[in-house]
Order: structure tokens, then C-alpha cells, then sequence
């Protein structure tokens, strides 16, 4: 037997997002929280750069998708309010998601290739799943672009330039289905980058997100380990240092 | 140009648990095997990379590529089908080993209640305890005489048991090796349990307490607890699978052939008999005729009914009339539970994927159900699997699904939630079934096996009772919260679920109502057998392997016999 958490159905998605009540993050808090935006123009030291690279001693991150530094931006602090930093630890900026989600968008998730892709497509009911003709990869595209579209008609001002409770206002719209998207519903959109953010925040850290392991030190997760045999039968709770694959050995 | 190849005794489609078993056992019997397999070849060597969750769990780096092959899905007919075009519900196996390779490894025998459901049933609660649109119906064989294959597919893969389940079948031998070890989280689940009456046991585990060695001498390694079992291969070579026990058996024998990158498109027959298959060259494009005495679909549930619909083999099954039996009997499963968040933190990241305690009581009918407004029932289990980051965030109900108090909540009771959850039986109904779809196809330009199914009243009702016992259980287990399962709506394909689906290629005592003999042998081609969890006429309280690699091992008897004797072995 074999049960998640996460596929959570569009039905107990919704129930569990508190759309019912309305219920939603205060935000505000984290606006100034999010001065290490790895987005913004060079902060000494860190060379990072303009186009929104990243170069510290010989590790080179970059994007590989998107091309557009706004977008780039926006997709950052969207991700950060999904995920903030706090008191536990770093948020997606932080743990590098926007990044993950870069590198994933460049690659076989971004273009849906092991999915079935052929027409003819209807919009199908919602037990029936994902029904776009659009890509990942383009779906991110245009919810990005009506993001920041939304953000100048309500608030005059591009997203990634919002406060944290007017970035909260706008997800909430696509995650009640509010906005209008071509090809694809808004609330599909939200459920995408929200899955995405916490990939980027718990994956191995080899995907360029989870940075320093921080997301599984959070959590309590030892990432890889190649044996419990010793330790299954403790009754204590064991606080282990977490290891990447990358440092896996046989 | 389709080029024919030269004649074989027998060939199989696919090579996953039960392509593995008729292959070793035809194989032994000096028979010359070819398994055709549209996946690659993979091995333990392969899995040296494996704790990556991500890769592995998340984006289904073992499983079906869906842009070749797909299946279409409506709750009803009235609803148009369309492609499944993320894997969610289930995931469909591809590569050498099939599922075999990532799945969790719990082996369960059916119970002898299971294979005479319909006589049972009738028996204790007369002929209406359901409506006629329920398709009860025996297995056309008993536990008794399936017994011995249940001990050899056990031999073959070792399996990790204790023998203290009340309500199971009567074993001639005990499990092959002793159960794995019993956690602090596990005896909470024994405590409470006990407390409340019932019978708790070990789960029977395909991943091993202790290296073994089988009859066929494979080894299979212990268990390492690492906890990154389901969806992906052990590293270890401890789970057993069909790549470190099975196949190189057959291999060992010289008679056997596994052909990689092969897509089988159609059974060829001609005069009553199967000749052979045609398969497509995923590599080249080339189509390739293989001959063969016998023809063995072991290309899991949906391609072996799928295989028989194109191919023109038997009698649809319609559901205005009830005729007809191919596709008919499509069942999938109930899973009533319940989640408790607890104060204390456990290590909840470590695990195996058998790594559980299950308790009978409430499966099959092992209690009476006079009173009640259903039949069947389910194992409620609880499992220390290895939770992982990214697909466990737990948080109580009226938490947002993002920001801080989701980040918080998620992080506090990642280490701090446990689940009881049941394993419940889905008695088919007529209303689903399996057809094949009109509009859309394959990468080959084969037609789409459609799914027609929803959950009906029966699994609504069952679902609903067996959700209170677990939260009951959750309870005693002293859980802070305890959160019920929510009530049973409509079937969606979105949200992972089992790969336990059953039915579609049943089996029986009569070509009436049944595609196959209890030899798992086409009731009209008799050089043709059919393996899989489709030749269950209705779906268990249980995972499938165990009982339908038992099945297996009949049918490769079947086979031996067949190609000694001819005709039809019933
Ligand atoms: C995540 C997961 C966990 C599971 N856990 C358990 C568990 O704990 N206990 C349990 O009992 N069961 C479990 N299962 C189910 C179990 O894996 C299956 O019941 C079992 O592996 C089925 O074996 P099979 O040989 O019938 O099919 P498969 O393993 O699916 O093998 C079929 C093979 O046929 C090939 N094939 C299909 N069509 C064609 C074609 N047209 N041409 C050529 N080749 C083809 C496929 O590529 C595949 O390799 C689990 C499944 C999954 C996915
Ligand atoms: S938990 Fe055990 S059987 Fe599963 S992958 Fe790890 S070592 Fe192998």
C-alpha cells in the first residue's frame, strides 16, 4: 500500500487552502525580510550579477530558462511568499527554488516529455487531471506575465515590486481560480508553483534548490543515508546531519 | 516491411513479475522463451543513485514514458474520456522488472473467503445482501488448491512473515524467513490494537530480515531500513524483485531471451490458435513478427486487455446488455484512514517499504456483516516507510496550504504524524469496465484502453465504517488530533492512490463469465494464456503480487502441461 500527502485532489486542495473561509496569511512581515533577493542588482561581495547569476568560488548558477530578468524576479518573490523565511530557517529565495525552478523549466519537466501531449484537448472534468496542450514551461510563462499584469491593474506597480500582502492578494486570486488564463485555469497555474516551490525547497540540494541542505535541516531530514538497520529500533528521536546523493559512496 | 523471426516455444509480453515467473519456469522446463519488453534493461547496478526523491518519487524517473502510451478515464459513460495525461492515480510500470522494481514488497495471500466471494456471501446473507449491479462471482478456484503456489511464489521471493494472522488461510509451511523488525511506531500501532481487541501481526515483507537464498539459488540481500523503497530499486538488492530472482534464473537455463525496446502491438492467431506477436522496434521503428507455440500476456492489467481488444480476441463486455466478458469486472480499491498528530517526534524518515503491522479483523469477512450495508472489508495497517520531504507536509485541517503557518505546521509535524490506513476491497460493479477508446492512440497508432469507473454506494459505505475504526485506532494510539479520512466522493484520476487495479481479463469456472480458465488459459484460443491481476474477478483488502504470482506459477504449470498435451487443461 502506498499513500501520499501531497497529491492532495483538487477538492481537498481547495478545502485545505481555506478558500471557504477566506483565511489568508497576513502579510507585510516578510517584505523586508527578502533583502537577500539573489534578483536584485549586485550586492557586494556575493558576485552576483545583472543578468541574476550567481558566482561564489567555483560554483556557477545561472539560469538556464528564463531570460527575462523581471520574470525572473517575480517568479523569486511568489515563491517566497509560498515559502517565507522566519524563525526556522531561510525561505525559497534563500534555498534557492527560484533557481530549481529555472533549471527544471529548461529541462524534460519544463517541455512535459513523458507526458501525453496529443490532441484533441477539452477541458474534461476535474477528476479527470491536467488537460492543457500547454507545456510546464509555458504555463509558468503566462502565469508569470499575469501575474505582474495583475499586479499593475490593482496596485498600479509591477509584482515583484508589491508589498507582501498585496503579492498575497494576487496569489489568492489565482488560487481561487479568479483570474482569467488562456489554455489553462489559473487555479491549475497556482497548484503548479506551489508544488514547485516545495521541489525546489526539499529536493536534493544537486537540483540547485534545498542550498546547504537548509530546507532538510528545517524538516529533520537526513536527505540520503545508506542505512537505519542500527538505529530503527531507538525509541529516541535521532536529529542526524543530512547528506546529498552527491556525496553518496558505495 | 514486417520481417518474421524464427519460432519459440513460448514468448511473453513484457517482462515484470510475472513475465519474470513464466519465463524461469517455462525456461526450466526446457522450453525456449523470448520476453518482449518495450522498456530497457535495468539492474541493481542502476540503482546506485536511487535516495533521490525527486528524481525517483516524484517525477517517476522508473515508470511508463506517457507520451508513447496512456490510458483514457470518465467517472460514467455519460462523461467524454480523456487521456490520463500526468501519471497520479497509479503508476504503470516500464523497463525489465515492470513495478516489480519500485514497488513496496507487502505479499499478501488472498483470502479463502476471496476466491468463493459469490457462494460465501449468498450462503451467510442470502441472495440480495447486494443489488444485482454488483458482479459477484467465485474465482473458479479455492484457496486449498492455490495453496501450493502461494508457498512457492513465497520460496521464490523469501518473504519476511510471521504466522499469527488469525483470519489467514492455512499455510503448509511458514514464511521462508522471519519478520523484519518491529519499531517503536509499530508498537504503538500493536498496543493500541491489542487494546482495542483485535490481532495485530507483522505485514508479509519482499524486503528481507535476513539474506536467503531461494530454491532457484538467487540470493537476496537484508534489509538496510534506508527508507527509500517504494517508487524506487534497492541498491542493496533486499527487495526482492523480478531482476535479482526470476529472470536470471531463466537466464541461467540458456533458454531465455529478453528482447528490449519491443512495443507488441497485436496476438496474431489464425484458426482458433495464437501464432505469435507483433511488436515494434521502439528504437528503429522496424515491426517484427515472433512465432510462437505459446503466447503469454504478462504486460500487467491494462495491456493485456488492451492487447485482447485490438487483436480481436473474445467477446466485449457491454454494459446495457451484461454480455460479454472482456473488460468486464474492472475493480481498483477503498482506502478508508485516518491521521493523528502527536506531540512527541519519531523517526518517521526511516523505514522500509513492507516495514508495517497489520490487523485482519476488519477484512474480508472475517466479522459479520448483517447488520451492515456492504460485504468485504479491508487490512488496516499502519507503515514506517521512510517519509520523504517533499511529498509529506503534513499539516491539521484550517491550515493555509502556503505562507508561514503552512511552513511552520508542515515543518513541526513532518516528524510528529502517523497514519492508520486500511486497504479496502472494490466489488465491481457494471458500470465499470475497461473498452478500448475511439479517439485516441498510442505512439504507435494502437488505440487507448479506456477506463470507465467511479466508487459506488457499496465502497461509499464501506469506506465510511472502516474510516471510524481507524480513527478509533489512531486514537488509542494516542494521537493529539486524530483526523478521519475525508467521506468517499468520485473517483479521480489526480491524486495517487494504488497501482492495485483488477479485472478486465477475469477468470472463472465458464467461458460465460469469465475470459480465462483457472489456468489463466484463453477459454476460446488455448495457446494463449493471460497473467495478471485482471484475471481477479474482484479486487481484495490486499495488495496483489503474492496472489497473483501465485496464479503465475499455476499458469506456468499450465503452460508445461499445454505443451505436452494440448487443448483445453480444464
Ligand atoms: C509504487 C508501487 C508500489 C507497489 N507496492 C506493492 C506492494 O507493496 N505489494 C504488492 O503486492 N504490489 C505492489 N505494487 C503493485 C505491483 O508492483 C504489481 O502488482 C506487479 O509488479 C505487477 O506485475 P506484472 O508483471 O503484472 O506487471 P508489470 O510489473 O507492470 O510488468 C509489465 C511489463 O510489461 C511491459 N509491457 C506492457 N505493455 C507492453 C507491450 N505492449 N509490449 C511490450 N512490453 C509491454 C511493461 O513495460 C512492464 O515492464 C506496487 C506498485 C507500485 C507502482
Ligand atoms: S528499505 Fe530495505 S529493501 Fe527497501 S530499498 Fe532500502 S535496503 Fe532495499
Amino acid at each position: 500500500m502506498t499513500k501520499d500527502n501531497n497529491g492532495l485532489s483538487r477538492r481537498e486542495f481547495l478545502k485545505t487552502t481555506g478558500i471557504a473561509t477566506g483565511a489568508l496569511v497576513g502579510g507585510g512581515v516578510l517584505g523586508s525580510l527578502i533583502t537577500h533577493n539573489v534578483t536584485k542588482d549586485n550586492v557586494a561581495g556575493t558576485g552576483k550579477n545583472e543578468a541574476g547569476g550567481e558566482h561564489v568560488g567555483d560554483v556557477f548558477r545561472g539560469r538556464m530558462f528564463f531570460t527575462n530578468v523581471n520574470e525572473f524576479n517575480v517568479l523569486s518573490e511568489a515563491v517566497e511568499r509560498i515559502f517565507p523565511e522566519d524563525d526556522l530557517g531561510p525561505g525559497a529565495i534563500g534555498l534557492g527554488v527560484p533557481y530549481f525552478i529555472d533549471n527544471q523549466l529548461a529541462g524534460n519537466y519544463g517541455s512535459n516529455a513523458k507526458e501525453y501531449m496529443k490532441g484533441p484537448f477539452f477541458a474534461g472534468e476535474s477528476t479527470q487531471g491536467y488537460q492543457s496542450r500547454l507545456t510546464r514551461a509555458e504555463i509558468f510563462k503566462q502565469g508569470l506575465a499575469k501575474m505582474d499584469e495583475e499586479a499593475k491593474k490593482r496596485f498600479d506597480t509591477g509584482f515583484a515590486s508589491l508589498e507582501g500582502n498585496q503579492m498575497d492578494e494576487i496569489l489568492t486570486a489565482f488560487q481561487k481560480n479568479e483570474v482569467e488564463m488562456k489554455g489553462v485555469a489559473s487555479e491549475f497555474y497556482f497548484k503548479l508553483l506551489r508544488q514547485a516551490t516545495l521541489e525546489g525547497a526539499y529536493a536534493d540540494p544537486i537540483y540547485n534548490g534545498n542550498i546547504n541542505m537548509a530546507g532538510w535541516r528545517m524538516k529533520g531530514f537526513p536527505g540520503h543515508q545508506m542505512a537505519y538497520i542500527k538505529e530503527i529500533e531507538n525509541e529516541k528521536y535521532m536529529k542526524i546531519e543530512p547528506k546529498s546523493i552527491s556525496s553518496m559512496e558505495h | 516491411m514486417v520481417k518474421t523471426l524464427d519460432k519459440v516455444d513460448v514468448v511473453t509480453v513484457g517482462v515484470g513479475w510475472l513475465g519474470g515467473i513464466i519465463g524461469a519456469e517455462c525456461a526450466k522446463a526446457g522450453m525456449k522463451v523470448v520476453g518482449i519488453e518495450r522498456g530497457k534493461e535495468r539492474s541493481t547496478a542502476d540503482y546506485l543513485m536511487v535516495h533521490d526523491e525527486y528524481r525517483y518519487a516524484i517525477r517517476y524517473e522508473l515508470m511508463q514514458d506517457l507520451s508513447k502510451e496512456t490510458i483514457t478515464f470518465r467517472n460514467n459513460r455519460k462523461m467524454r474520456a480523456l487521456p490520463m495525461r500526468q501519471m497520479g492515480s497509479f503508476l504503470l510500470g516500464e523497463g525489465l522488472g515492470g513495478s516489480g522494481t519500485h514497488w513496496n514488497g507487502h505479499t499478501w495471500r488472498f483470502l479463502p473467503y476471496d476466491f468463493e466471494i459469490k457462494t460465501q456471501t449468498e450462503k451467510k446473507y442470502g441472495k440480495d445482501k447486494l443489488s444485482a449491479d454488483y458482479l459477484l462471482q467465485d474465482w473458479g478456484i479455492t484457496y486449498d488448491e492455490l495453496e501450493p503456489y502461494f508457498d512457492q511464489f513465497e520460496k521464490t521471493a523469501g518473504i519476511s512473515g510471521e504466522n499469527k494472522n488469525p483470519f489467514a488461510g492455512k499455510r503448509a509451511n511458514d514464511f521462508p524467513t522471519p519478520p523484519m523488525k518491529k519499531t517503536p511506531i509499530l508498537r504503538k500501532f500493536e498496543k493500541a490494537t491489542s487494546n482495542l481487541g483485535y490481532t495485530p501481526f507483522m505485514l508479509p515483507s519482499a524486503n528481507l530480515s535476513e539474506t536467503y537464498e531461494n530454491p532457484d539459488g538467487q540470493t537476496i540481500a537484508a534489509c538496510q531500513y534506508c527508507g527509500f523503497c517504494e517508487r524506487f530499486g534497492c541498491e542493496y538488492g533486499a527487495k526482492t524483485s523480478p531482476e535479482i530472482t526470476v529472470i536470471p534464473t531463466a537466464l541461467k537455463t540458456g533458454n531465455y531471451q529478453v528482447r528490449f525496446h519491443g512495443n507488441v502491438v497485436e496476438v496474431l492467431k489464425e484458426g482458433g490458435k495464437a501464432t505469435g506477436v507483433r511488436y515494434i522496434d521502439t528504437q528503429t521503428g522496424e515491426e517484427f513478427i515472433q512465432p510462437a507455440d505459446v503466447v503469454v500476456l504478462t504486460s500487467y492489467v491494462m495491456n493485456n486487455a488492451k492487447l485482447l481488444m485490438v487483436s480481436g480476441i473474445g467477446e466485449m463486455y457491454d454494459p446495457d446488455t451484461g454480455r460479454g466478458t472482456l473488460g468486464k469486472n474492472y475493480a481498483y480499491q477503498i482506502l478508508p484512514g485516518a491521521t493523528g498528530f502527536f506531540d512527541e517526534q519519531m523517526n518517521v524518515f526511516m523505514g522500509a517499504g513492507s516495514l508495517g503491522m497489520t490487523i485482519d479483523d476488519l477484512n474480508g469477512d472475517n466479522y459479520d456483516h448483517s447488520e451492515l450495508n456492504f460485504i468485504h472489508g479491508a487490512s488496516m495497517s499502519i507503515t514506517q516507510t521512510g517519509v520523504r520531504p517533499i511529498q509529506t507536509n503534513p499539516v491539521p485541517p484550517d491550515t493555509p496550504a502556503w505562507g508561514p503557518e503552512f511552513k511552520k505546521a508542515s515543518i513541526h509535524n513532518y516528524s510528529r504524524t502517523l497514519s492508520v490506513g486500511g486497504q479496502g476491497a472494490s466489488i465491481p460493479h457494471k458500470e465499470n469496465f475497461l473498452s478500448l477508446d475511439p479517439d485516441y492512440k498510442d505512439a504507435y497508432g494502437v488505440p487507448l484502453l479506456q477506463l470507465t469507473y467511479n466508487f459506488t454506494e457499496q465502497d461509499r459505505n464501506l469506506h465510511k465504517y472502516l474510516t471510524d475504526k481507524a480513527k478509533a485506532i489512531m486514537d488509542e494510539m494516542g494521537a493529539k488530533t486524530t483526523v478521519p479520512g475525508n467521506p468517499l466522493s468520485d473517483y479521480d484520476i489526480v491524486p495517487y492512490q494504488t497501482t492495485h487495479n483488477t479485472g478486465g481479463t477475469i477468470m472463472g469456472a465458464s467461458p460465460d463469465d469469465s475470459v480465462v480458465n483457472n489456468y489463466l488459459q484463453h477459454w476460446e484460443v488455448d495457446n494463449l494464456f493471460v497473467v495478471g491481476a485482471g484475471n481477479f474477478p474482484h479486487n481484495g483488502g490486499y495488495n496483489p503480487t503474492g496472489t497473483v504470482g501465485a496464479l503465475a506459477y499455476r499458469a506456468a504449470e499450465g503452460i508445461i502441461k499445454y505443451s505436452k498435451a494440448g487443448g483445453s487443461l480444464v
